[in-house]
């Protein structure tokens, strides 16, 4: 127990502030996905074909190559980027990308991609008549999108999304791989100088453990709210 | 774009994708095991038993794979007592610790997988079986089982190709596995892009056939 003591003698606030890296980690990447799947979901449904191949082969690519790869070219393929990008404005310097902001936008495109298709099948699951109806009332596009398909894609979506939570959340494992001192990380740093990983790494999985079930418990209230009247 | 990099790293990730094979196939073979022996205690009314498998499933499925590949390789080393039994020849090898956690987390999976497989079975079926007297053993391997496996196919297709994702994790164990590989090839040429792309691509044809043999399946065993 000493070992989890607060301040320089245990691990226990180090843990902590890890344990709220991997928190930030996971909803900034949850975000990006979301932002990603906004912009990909309608290329998904959209009749054009080029635009479906583009969103296809994203989604495809990105579920059927390891996230540990795609973390990988990040890394490793994020600074020469920026420092390409840097390069043309004339700015020659070696530029280091922060580990959260590679991490998180890494993830972020996995989650992305799992969100897009979650959000995809929603939207082909709500009755077509529901589309007609908002046609009828006259609403305009963003009317019917809005306040009528979205609040209904959100019922159908929310359980499946809880699950690209729950990825995204383990994902974010993976980014110890770069440096960034999330739970993993840190549980990796504690058990190196103690010498004592078969207890870090099993406090690092209780944590994790907390972390799905308190968010499975939230996501359960949000499935509640969303459902009423059915 | 570095091609002649892109074609000389080819054979090198090539060879490595065997090694991905092989540690897919060795762990998921296992875990199929252990899939079907926890969904089987799953069903069971035993309160106790049935706890102790759905734990063991909540456990392996909410903490991340590479967790549970640590805990095994550099936390169960840690203790004297397994240090001096027979254990430990599997346990020293980063191979083996490696195939031991995949089979439990993709165990986890399965058994889920086939529990609700069993569950949705309609009790119509078992009861014609029964009234025809069959015993409930033979109705178990000869009735639920095969309906259960065609149930599970589309779901267990699912993971297994999570599972090839997986095996990435070995590479963070010393294993020179297809990542292993191509993060070798990434940190001494310093192109990511070319590496990624040829690894990537061999992921996705190993992804594209595991797919499509699993729909072939899904066909062949189609009730109608």
């Amino acid at each position: 127990m000493e070992l989890l003591a607060f301040g320089d003698t245990g691990w226990g606030d180090e843990l902590f502030r890890a344990t709220l890296m991997t928190i930030a980690v996971s909803i900034t990447a949850m975000i990006i996905g979301f932002l990603f799947a906004l912009i990909f979901t309608p290329l998904k449904l959209s009749k054009n074909k080029f635009l479906n191949f583009i969103a296809n082969s994203y989604t495809t690519i990105i579920r059927g190559v390891p996230e540990l790869l795609v973390i990988y070219l990040f890394f490793f393929g994020g600074t020469g980027a920026v420092m390409f990008v840097a390069s043309i404005f004339g700015y020659n310097e070696y530029i280091e990308i922060n580990a959260f902001i590679t991490g998180a936008f890494a993830i972020g495109i996995i989650s992305g991609a799992y969100s897009t298709e979650v959000f995809r099948g929603a939207i082909q699951s709500i009755d077509k008549g529901q589309f007609e109806a908002a046609n009828v009332l006259g609403l305009n596009k963003f009317g019917k999108f809005f306040k009528i398909i979205f609040p209904q894609t959100l019922r159908l979506a929310i359980p499946n999304l809880s699950n690209v939570w729950q990825i995204t959340l383990k994902d974010t494992s993976l980014i110890s791989v770069t440096g960034l001192v999330e739970i993993m990380r840190q549980s990796y740093i504690a058990a190196g100088s103690t010498r004592d990983p078969l207890f870090f790494y099993s406090f690092a999985a209780v944590l994790y453990l907390l972390l799905t079930f308190v968010s499975m418990k939230l996501i359960n209230r949000l499935e509640v709210k969303y459902s009423r009247g059915y | 774009m570095d091609l002649e990099l892109m074609i000389n790293s080819f054979p090198k990730l090539l060879n490595a994708a065997v090694i991905t094979l092989k540690l897919l196939s060795v762990s998921l073979i296992i875990g199929l095991f252990i899939g079907l022996f926890f969904a089987i205690l799953r069903l069971n009314k035993n309160i106790f038993i049935n706890r102790f498998a759905y734990g063991y499933s909540y456990v392996f499925r909410g903490t991340p794979l590479l967790v549970q590949i640590f805990i095994i390789y550099f936390g169960l080393g840690q203790i004297e007592y397994l240090r001096s039994t027979v254990l430990w020849v599997i346990l020293k090898e980063p191979y083996w610790c490696a195939i031991i956690a995949f089979a439990l987390n993709t165990g986890a999976y399965t058994s889920e997988i086939l529990r609700s497989a069993f569950q949705t079975i309609k009790p119509g079926i078992i009861e014609a079986g029964k009234s025809l007297g069959i015993s409930s053993k033979v109705i178990f391997y000869k009735i639920q089982i095969p309906i259960a496996i065609r149930q599970s196919l589309p779901a267990y297709g699912n993971e297994i190709i999570l599972m090839m994702k997986g095996t990435s994790l070995a590479s963070t164990v010393t294993i020179m596995d297809l990542t292993g590989v191509a993060k070798y090839i990434i940190s001494t040429t310093f192109k990511p892009i070319e590496v990624f792309i040829v690894a990537g691509g061999i992921y996705l044809f190993m992804t594209f056939i595991i797919h499509n043999v699993i729909k072939f399946l899904e066909k062949k065993y189609s009730f109608n």
